[in-house]
C-alpha cells in the first residue's frame, strides 16, 4: 500500500464506526475496495475476460483482554453496524489474554513508495487483450515443438484504510499486473510444462520476448527428461526455487509462532542458524520488490529488517501482538489477508544479500549435482515446526562442471535447519518475482535427491 | 433472493450483443468461526457475504462480471459488463421465461449450527485442548477450531435453467505440537461434514483430539524417511488425495480440451490396474463435496470415470460439454460469485477391492505404511504428482515398525494407477479436503479403502 491522504468517504464510514467506542474499548476498522481484470486468451481468441469489483470492511474490538472480529462484502453503511454489533458479541465469548490490543503509532517514518501507476490504470482494455496475443504468438514462432496451454494478463488495483481509536489512520492505494503464459512441449512418454511471465509497474516495463522466450527454455529443457538416481549430492536452486524456500524460512521466522511454540529458531537469536555466506532481510522499502510497501497491515511504517546476518539469526518479524507479547517492538510485518484476516505477522519482502557469481560459474565448479528449476509439494512436504522438508523436483543434471540430461519425477529432501547451514555459496542473480521474495541462485551441499533406486 | 421477472431482464441485457448464453448465478454466505490456540479462545469471527455474478459466452469467449450489489441496477451494469467483456456475437436473442424455479434438496440438517451458542462452541474447545494436552506431557500446544458456513444459491441460465440451492456445512479441526529431544513435530485431524451441529454427536471431537496429540507424540521417536523406490501401503480413507492428484484433475474436461493432460485421447484404454474403479459422486449424503446442483445449476450425479482399470468418461462442465455435444457431468464448480465455474472433482473415490486389508501389509517384506496423507498436487499435463505422508511407517518382514518423519512422496499418475497391486475390502471415505485450481478453493471429499502401490519414490533423507 501507498500512503496518501484522501478518500473522505471511506474515513467518513470508519470514523462514524470507531466513534462509537466507549469505556475501554478499542476499535480498528479495516476497509478495502479494489477492481480487477483479468484476461486469458487461447489459440488467439479471448476464452475469458473477468471484470471484477470488491469492497469489504472487517472490524476488530478489542475489550478487557478479550478480541472478536466480524467482515462483510460490502460498505453499505447499515451493514458496517451490524458487522460492529456482531464483532462486540463475538467478544463475550473470547478469553482474555493480557497481550491483546491494537497497534499504537510509532516514530517510525514511512518510506515513501511509487505504488500507483496512472499508465496502468488508463490502459486499454483491448490492449491487454493484444498483449496476450501478442505474448502467445511470440511464444508459438519460437520453437515449433511449444504449445501454449494459456496466457493471461491481469492486473488489480485498489486502496485501503486503517482506523483505529488508538489513533492510527492510514490509507493507501496501489496498482500491480502481470503477463504470463503456460508451455507445453510434447514427449515420447507425456507432456513437459513450462511458464513465463513479465512484470511491471504498467504493462509498458514488460519483458514480452523474455516471458516467451523462458516459456519455451523451461518446457523444452524438459525433453527427454530422465529420473535421476537416488543420492546424496549438491543442487544449485534456480532463483525462482530459491524465493519459494525464503518463504518458507520466513515463515519459521514469524513472530507469532515463536510467541505460540511453534518456530524451529525461537531461542536462537545471536546464534548461528545458517552459513556465513547467507544474510536474509526483509524489506518492503526496496522499490524494486514486487511486494514493497509503505505500510504493514496495522497501518504502521513498513520497514527493512535484517533477520540474518552472515549466517546469525538476529530476530524475528512481528507484529503489535507478538512483539508485545515477546517484549519487542513491532517490527512492522502485521499481514492481513483482505477485509476477512486478521493481522499477523509474517515477512513481507523477503532478499538475499546477493553472491557475485553467475549461475553458470557456480555450476562450473560442481562435478555432480543437480539444478533444481522447478518444486511442487511445497504445502504437503513441509513441515516449518519440525523442519523436515521433502518436495518434489524438476531441473538438469551437472556433470564434470557443465548441464548434462535433464530429470524430473524426484524429490529433493533435507530439513529446514540443515538446508541453512549446507549453503555453499549465494548467486550474484539477483531477480525480482512476482512473490513476497526476490530469488538469487543458492548452492546446497548434501541435499538427499530420491529417484530411481 | 431475485424475483424472476429481475432475472429475464438481467439475462437479456447481458446478451445484448448477440451472445448465445448467459447466467446469473448469485449467493448470500454466513460463516462462524471461534478458534481456540495457545490455552485460550483466539478469536471468534463472523463474516457474511453476498453477491451476483453475470456469465456471457459468445462463441469461445467468456465474459464475465460480478457485483455486491444485487439491486435490479446492480446486477443490470453487471450483466453489461460481462456482455461487453465477451463481445459482439450474432446469435438473434431468444428470450426464456424463467417461470418455475426448481428448489435443490438444500443440505439435511437436523440440528442447525445457528442454534449452537458461541459459548457452547468455546465449551467444546476447550474440552478438545484439555484432552490433547492430557494425553502426554510432551504435548506443547494445540490449536483448534470449530466453524459452520451457510449458503444459499441462485442460478439461472438463458437455457432456462433455474434453481435455487442452500448448502450447510460444518467443519473441525485439530493440531497439536509436541517437544522431544530431537525437536518438536505434529499432529493434526479434522472432520467436515456437508450438515448440521448433529454430525457432532455422531464423532467425539475429544477422539480426534487424542489421535491428533498421539501421531505428534509417535513422531517425536520417527527415523527419517527412506529415500528410493519401495512398496508402499495406504491407508484405508486417508489415501484418496492419491487419486485425486494422480488421475482426478487429468480427467478435467477442461485439460483434456487443451491437451494438457497425460489422459487425453485416452478413452476407453487400459489407464490402471483391473483392480481399480474411479468414481466422482456429488450426491452421497454429508461428505465434504456434496451439492444437489452443481454452481452451473446442473444436478450432481455418479459418474464412474474409471471402470476395472479402463478409462470411460471424464468430468464436464457447461462449456466443456457444449463443445462435445453431450449432458454435463454435474462438474461445474466455482469457489464463490466472484468466481467462474470450472470442471471440478466433488467426491471422488475408488471402491473396495477383495484383500484382506491384514493381507496387504503381511505380504509387503519391506515397504512403507501410510496411515495418514497430507495434501498433494499435480502437473495434469506430465501427470507427475507429489502427495504428503502425514503419519508414516516402515514396513518390515510384513510387519508395521518404525514412525517416519514426514516426506513428500513422488509418482507418475498413470504408472501408479497400474502399479496398485492389491485393493482392500476396507473402504472408507477421508477427511474434508480443499481443492485448489487456478486460484479457486471449493470442497472436495476422497475416499478409498486400504491399497499397495508396487513401487513409488519416496522422497526421505535416509539412504
Amino acid at each position: 500500500m501507498s500512503a496518501t491522504e484522501s478518500n473522505e468517504e471511506l474515513f467518513a464510514l470508519a470514523d462514524s464506526l470507531i466513534e462509537t467506542a466507549t469505556g475501554g474499548e478499542q476499535i480498528e476498522v479495516y476497509i478495502s475496495r479494489g477492481s480487477s481484470t483479468e484476461v486469458r486468451v487461447h489459440n488467439g481468441e479471448v476464452e475469458h475476460f473477468v471484470s471484477a469489483m470488491s469492497s469489504g470492511i472487517g472490524i476488530r474490538v478489542i475489550n478487557d483482554g478479550r478480541t472478536g472480529s466480524a467482515h462483510a462484502g460490502t460498505l453499505d453503511a447499515g451493514i458496517a453496524s451490524a458487522v460492529l454489533a456482531e464483532a462486540r458479541e463475538n467478544v463475550s465469548f473470547s478469553s482474555v489474554d493480557e497481550w491483546a490490543a491494537l497497534a499504537e503509532p510509532d516514530a517510525v517514518d514511512i518510506t515513501k513508495q511509487d505504488l500507483w501507476s496512472d499508465e496502468l490504470e488508463r490502459y486499454p482494455t483491448s490492449d491487454k487483450v493484444e498483449l496476450a496475443q501478442r505474448l502467445e504468438r511470440m511464444t508459438l514462432d519460437l520453437d515449433c515443438r511449444i504449445r501454449v496451454d494459456d496466457t493471461n494478463f491481469v492486473d488489480g488495483g485498489g486502496e485501503g484504510l486503517v482506523v483505529t481509536t488508538t489513533g492510527i489512520r492510514r490509507y493507501g492505494r496501489s496498482n500491480s499486473c502481470y503477463l504470463s503464459v503456460s508451455t507445453l512441449a510434447d514427449d515420447t512418454d507425456g507432456t513437459r510444462t513450462g511458464f513465463g511471465f513479465a512484470v511491471g509497474a504498467h504493462p509498458g516495463e514488460f519483458d514480452v520476448e523474455r516471458a516467451a522466450r523462458e516459456g519455451v527454455d523451461r518446457a523444452t529443457r524438459l525433453l527427454g527428461a530422465i529420473k535421476p538416481t537416488s543420492r546424496s549430492t549438491t543442487v544449485v536452486l534456480d532463483p525462482f526455487v530459491t524465493a519459494q524456500l525464503l518463504g518458507i524460512i520466513g515463515s519459521t521466522l514469524s513472530g507469532d509462532a515463536v510467541v505460540r511454540g511453534r518456530s524451529l529458531f525461537a531461542d536462537r537469536v545471536g546464534e548461528s542458524i545458517a552459513a556465513s555466506t547467507f544474510t536474509l532481510v526483509d524489506d518492503p522499502t526496496d522499490p524494486r520488490a514486487y511486494t514493497a510497501t509503505d505500510l504493514d497491515g496495522e497501518g504502521l511504517a513498513a520497514r527493512r529488517n535484517v533477520l540474518i546476518d552472515e549466517g546469525e539469526l538476529k530476530g524475528f518479524v512481528h507484529s503489535s501482538y507478538s512483539a508485545r507479547r515477546a517484549g519487542a517492538a513491532t517490527t512492522g510485518n502485521a499481514i492481513r489477508g483482505g477485509y476477512a484476516g486478521s493481522p499477523s505477522a509474517g515477512c513481507l519482502a523477503l532478499q538475499l544479500v546477493p553472491g557475485k557469481r553467475a549461475q553458470l560459474d557456480l555450476i562450473a565448479s560442481i562435478d555432480d549435482g543437480v539444478l533444481i528449476e522447478g518444486v511442487s509439494g511445497l504445502h504437503s512436504g513441509v513441515n516449518t515446526v519440525s523442519g523436515d522438508f521433502s518436495v518434489g523436483a524438476t531441473g538438469m543434471s551437472i556433470r564434470n562442471g557443465a548441464l548434462a540430461e535433464p530429470v524430473r519425477e524426484f524429490t529433493i529432501a533435507s530439513t529446514i535447519q540443515r538446508l541453512l547451514n549446507d549453503i555453499v555459496e549465494v548467486g550474484g542473480d539477483l531477480e525480482w518475482l512476482p512473490m513476497r521474495a526476490s530469488g538469487s541462485s543458492l548452492v546446497i551441499r548434501d541435499v538427499m535427491v530420491s529417484g530411481s533406486s | 433472493m431475485i424475483d424472476s421477472d429481475v432475472l429475464d431482464r438481467v439475462l437479456n441485457e447481458a446478451r445484448c450483443h448477440g451472445a448465445g448464453f448467459a447466467e446469473v448465478y448469485a449467493e448470500d454466505r454466513r460463516n462462524t468461526g471461534v478458534a481456540y490456540d495457545d490455552g485460550r479462545v483466539d478469536g471468534v469471527s463472523s463474516g457474511r457475504d453476498r453477491g451476483a455474478g453475470v456469465r456471457v459466452i459468445n462463441g469461445v469467449t467468456t465474459g464475465y462480471a460480478h457485483t455486491s450489489d444485487l439491486s435490479e441496477r446492480g446486477l443490470l451494469a453487471a450483466a453489461r459488463a460481462a456482455a461487453d467483456a465477451a463481445g459482439s456475437g450474432t446469435a438473434g436473442v431468444v428470450t426464456v421465461a424463467l417461470d418455475r424455479c426448481t428448489p435443490g434438496g438444500g443440505t439435511r440438517v437436523e440440528v442447525d449450527p445457528n442454534s449452537v451458542s458461541k459459548a457452547r462452541r468455546v465449551e467444546m474447545l476447550t474440552e478438545v485442548d484439555e484432552i490433547a494436552r492430557s494425553v502426554n506431557g510432551a504435548v506443547t500446544q494445540v490449536s483448534a477450531g470449530l466453524s459452520d458456513s451457510y449458503r444459499s444459491v441462485l442460478v439461472a441460465n438463458s437455457d432456462g435453467v433455474f434453481v435455487t440451492d442452500e448448502v450447510t456445512r460444518v467443519l473441525f479441526r485439530v493440531s497439536v505440537v509436541a517437544d522431544g529431544d530431537l525437536g518438536m513435530q505434529t499432529g493434526a485431524e479434522s472432520l467436515g461434514f456437508t450438515g448440521g451441529w448433529e454430525v457432532f454427536d455422531r464423532y467425539a471431537l475429544t477422539d480426534l483430539a487424542t489421535e491428533a496429540a498421539e501421531q505428534a507424540v509417535r513422531k517425536l521417536r520417527a527415523r527419517p524417511a527412506p529415500s528410493g523406490q519401495l512398496p508402499v501401503v495406504i491407508a484405508q480413507g486417508t489415501g484418496g488425495v492419491l487419486f485425486h492428484e494422480a488421475c482426478g484433475h487429468g480427467l478435467e474436461a477442461d485439460h483434456i480440451a487443451k491437451g494438457a493432460s497425460v489422459y487425453a485421447g485416452r478413452l476407453g484404454e487400459l489407464v490402471a490396474s483391473p483392480l481399480v474403479t474411479l468414481v466422482d459422486d456429488g450426491t452421497i449424503d454429508g461428505e465434504w463435496g456434496t451439492r444437489s446442483f452443481d454452481d452451473e445449476g446442473q444436478a450432481t450425479r455418479r459418474n464412474v470415470l474409471i471402470e476395472d482399470g479402463v478409462l470411460v468418461d471424464y468430468m464436464w462442465d457447461h462449456i466443456r460439454a457444449r463443445d462435445e455435444q453431450r449432458a454435463p457431468s454435474g462438474n461445474g464448480r466455482r469457489q464463490d460469485y466472484a468466481s467462474l465455474p470450472m470442471v471440478r472433482m466433488t467426491n471422488t473415490f475408488v471402491l473396495a477391492g477383495d484383500d484382506d486389508p491384514a493381507d496387504i501389509i503381511s505380504s509387503t517384506e519391506h515397504g512403507v505404511f501410510v496411515a495418514k496423507l497430507g495434501g498433494g498436487s499435480v502437473n495434469t499435463a506430465s501427470g507427475d504428482f507429489v502427495f504428503g505422508m502425514r503419519d508414516a511407517y516402515l514396513i518390515e518382514h510384513g510387519q508395521i515398525t518404525e514412525p517416519l518423519r514426514e516426506g513428500n512422496l513422488i509418482g507418475n499418475g498413470p504408472q501408479v494407477l497400474s502399479d496398485i497391486d492389491m485393493l482392500g475390502n476396507d473402504f472408507a471415505m477421508g477427511g474434508p479436503g480443499t481443492c485448489g485450481k487456478d486460484g479457486q478453493g471449493v470442497p472436495v471429499g476422497t475416499g478409498q479403502p486400504t491399497l499397495r502401490v508396487s513401487s513409488m519414490t519416496i522422497g526421505g533423507t535416509a539412504a
